[in-house]
């Protein structure tokens, strides 16, 4: 589904990744972990095409298609979903609005009819049980003054309604307490089938006792370093970052 | 001054008129100020970032006689969202027309303002209001609408009456043979109790230049309410100054949007006095411009009296070439104790060809207030563009989500419904870039 290769980028000149190799098929579950400045949350954004990041050298190849080449808008109408870290608020653009305007454009994008009103709320209907939101937090201006775990949640839920093929959930999980980690978790787990994927970029294990990666992958100073079974995250856990960093940098110096 | 002396003669043949005698010594008094300030330049300190003095050197058809060519038809084209239900007073070349106009509520009176200022029952409403604006504008436009005042109304809402229906205002230049200029001249009382909604518009016939010098005074008494909505949407011939004085009595309500979305050169002047304690007042606008509008708006609240409450918010989305100034002024005069005052201006440009001069000021003589004041000049926030288009949402649509995101802080203000909803079309149908 998704092919990097040497993947390399940075921003206003300064490189943050130094050549990534990483490949997902549908169904599959991948982390990214890593320390803080390891270039974890650089992958997510340049995967997601945001401006600014300068992609240097290397390929990526999302469903048989050229990722790199298209705008941010034509890759998530292609199927590919990033819950945001740092959601941000927009006042005065209610949430329903601009999920509505999401799904869409993403049907028109593919030279369908836009939904109409009664089909939409149907379809709210449906996920919002899914993924365990109200309808109060969804009739609101986009996320703002939600809580930590209300955006979050609205996160997924916009998964939920826009149905991805390969959702990259970026520290998904910070901010939020054990509870609020469960809830979006589980509405992560819901939604996922033999034909999708899922790319969790995350600081901590704990997320990944909820959302059980197949594949672990290190991220250390803009390079995976290290790949694994989910058991490379327990081990993270119990070390820390510092056998990895030990590690990476006697490798580099030989 | 050759322009003086050209306006003198409209004065002199208006002076002439016998049965408009009542108004002569303010009027007098204002030609004098008029000839004395003159036309304000850049050097004005109030007129620094607009430049009107061009405008006054073109050849303009000044009309005195009310006769006109405008047919109830070419207002059909113009006319407002929920106008069967509404009260409408038209003003023709700044000349009141009583036969184009519509009065159907109850309690509603409308007087031509020379009739008013010899009528037993308005007369000292009129001495103690007409002119006010004076006070607070202190420049030779102000003086010029008072010194030609001609076919002004005297509008007053009884005592208590809800009016229920609300009085739209239409400003018609018919500039289809030649320039106008024109002056409308309104002097509204809402008396103790009652409750107003007052929309207004603007526009322009043909394609020949219009300059609208309008000034409407507004007295809001005890406890009465008033809404106030201007919508400023003429094309790009169309040129106004338009001043809005609004004096509030004791606990008095007044609310005000100002949409101001097209025309040449507008500058807006909104002064509200609130002159006894506990009147609450609020002030929003949006302006969003194109092409090369320039676009002014100068706001005053004066704080006279304690307890009063004050909110201003005022919002700008400049496209293309246009200018843009916001200049809020605040006072809070010495016994003005317990005032609270907040003031706030934002401003998005889309070009950067566009500009906008912001200045926010506070001028406080009390010492036990609570005022606040900013101001901020940016472009469209592009981690929340991004998001959106991480969405699936192309770029000019997510453009158009923000600045009608932008803009709804300020029209969801407007709580006539059909008036609502027609400026967020406005709004709209300018974000078909």
């Amino acid at each position: 589904m998704l092919n990097i290769q040497n993947l390399q980028a940075g921003i206003e000149g300064r490189q943050i990744l130094r050549g990534i190799n990483l490949e997902i098929k549908a169904g599959e579950v991948h982390a990214i972990m890593g320390p803080n400045g390891s270039g974890k949350s650089t992958l997510a954004s340049v995967l997601a095409g945001k401006q600014n990041y300068e992609v240097t050298s290397g390929s990526v190849e999302f469903l048989g298609k050229n990722l790199l080449a298209l705008s941010p808008e034509a890759r998530a109408a292609e199927g590919l979903f990033l819950a945001f870290q740092y959601p941000v608020e927009v006042p005065g653009l209610s949430t329903t609005n601009f999920i509505k305007t999401a799904v869409n454009e993403i049907r028109k994008y593919h030279g369908r009819e836009p939904l109409d009103a009664v089909s939409f709320l149907k379809m709210m209907k449906q996920k919002m049980a899914l993924v365990n939101i109200d309808q109060s937090l969804l009739s609101r201006p986009l996320n703002e003054g939600f809580s930590g775990g209300e955006k979050k949640r609205n996160e997924i839920f916009q998964m939920a309604m826009l149905e991805p093929k390969l959702a990259i959930l970026d520290e998904t999980d910070s901010g939020l307490d054990i509870d609020a980690i469960r809830i979006v978790s589980n509405g992560v787990n819901k939604l996922r089938t033999k034909d999708n994927a899922v790319l969790v970029v995350t600081h901590y294990q704990r997320l990944l006792d909820y959302i059980v990666p197949d594949f672990v992958h290190v991220l250390y100073n803009g390079r995976i370093v290290k790949s694994g079974t989910k058991e490379l995250a327990l081990e993270l856990e119990e070390r820390g970052y510092d056998f990895i960093r030990n590690e990476a940098d006697v490798e580099q110096e030989a | 001054m050759s322009f003086v002396e050209n306006y003198k003669e409209h004065f002199e043949q208006l002076l002439s008129v016998k049965d408009k005698k009542e108004l002569s010594g303010i009027r007098e008094n204002a030609f004098n100020a008029f000839a004395e300030f003159g036309i304000p330049t850049s050097k004005h300190e109030e007129w620094k970032y607009t430049r009107i003095g061009a405008l006054f050197n073109r050849p303009y058809r000044f009309l005195l006689d009310p006769s006109h060519a405008v047919t109830v038809a070419d207002i059909d084209a113009f006319r407002l969202p929920g106008h069967q239900e509404a009260n409408e007073l038209i003003f023709v070349n700044g000349i009141f027309s009583s036969a184009l106009s519509k009065i159907i509520s109850k309690g509603l009176a409308v007087v031509p303002l020379e009739e008013a200022a010899a009528d037993s029952r308005y007369k000292q409403l009129v001495a103690a209001h007409f002119g006010n604006s004076g006070h607070y504008l202190k420049d030779g436009i102000n003086a010029l609408n008072t010194a030609l005042v001609n076919g002004a109304v005297f509008v007053q809402l009884t005592k208590g009456m809800a009016v229920g229906l609300p009085v739209y205002i239409y400003n018609i230049n018919d500039a289809r043979k030649e320039n106008i200029f024109s002056q409308p001249r309104s002097l509204i009382h809402v008396t103790e109790n009652a409750q107003l909604q007052i929309v207004e518009t603007y526009f322009t016939l043909g394609v020949e230049e219009s300059f609208t010098n309008q000034v409407m005074e507004i007295v809001v008494e005890e406890n009465a309410l008033l809404e106030y909505y201007k919508i400023q949407n003429d094309a790009g011939n169309a040129n106004q100054v338009s001043t809005t004085h609004i004096r509030q009595a004791g606990r008095s309500y007044v609310h005000t949007v100002t949409v101001s979305l097209n025309g040449g050169i507008v500058r807006n002047n909104l002064n509200m006095i609130l002159e006894a304690e506990r009147c609450e007042s609020h002030l929003y606008g949006l302006y969003f411009q194109k092409g090369k509008s320039h676009i002014d708006n100068h706001t005053v609240v004066d704080n006279v009296k304690p307890n009063c409450f004050s909110n201003e918010l005022y919002k700008g989305v400049m496209n293309d070439e246009s200018t843009g100034v916001f200049n809020g002024k605040i006072f809070v005069r010495q016994q003005a104790q317990k005032t609270n005052a907040f003031q706030s201006n934002k401003n998005i440009l889309l070009s950067d060809d566009a500009s906008v001069n912001t200045k926010p000021q506070l001028e406080i003589f009390a010492d036990d207030v609570k005022c606040s004041h900013g101001c901020t000049v940016g472009q469209l926030d592009e981690e929340a563009l991004f998001y959106l288009q991480s969405r699936g949402i192309g770029q000019k649509m997510a453009r158009s989500l923000l600045i009608q995101a932008f803009a709804s802080d300020i029209l969801e203000h407007v709580k006539l419904a059909a008036i609502r909803k027609h400026v967020e079309h406005l709004v709209a149908e300018r974000l078909e870039f």
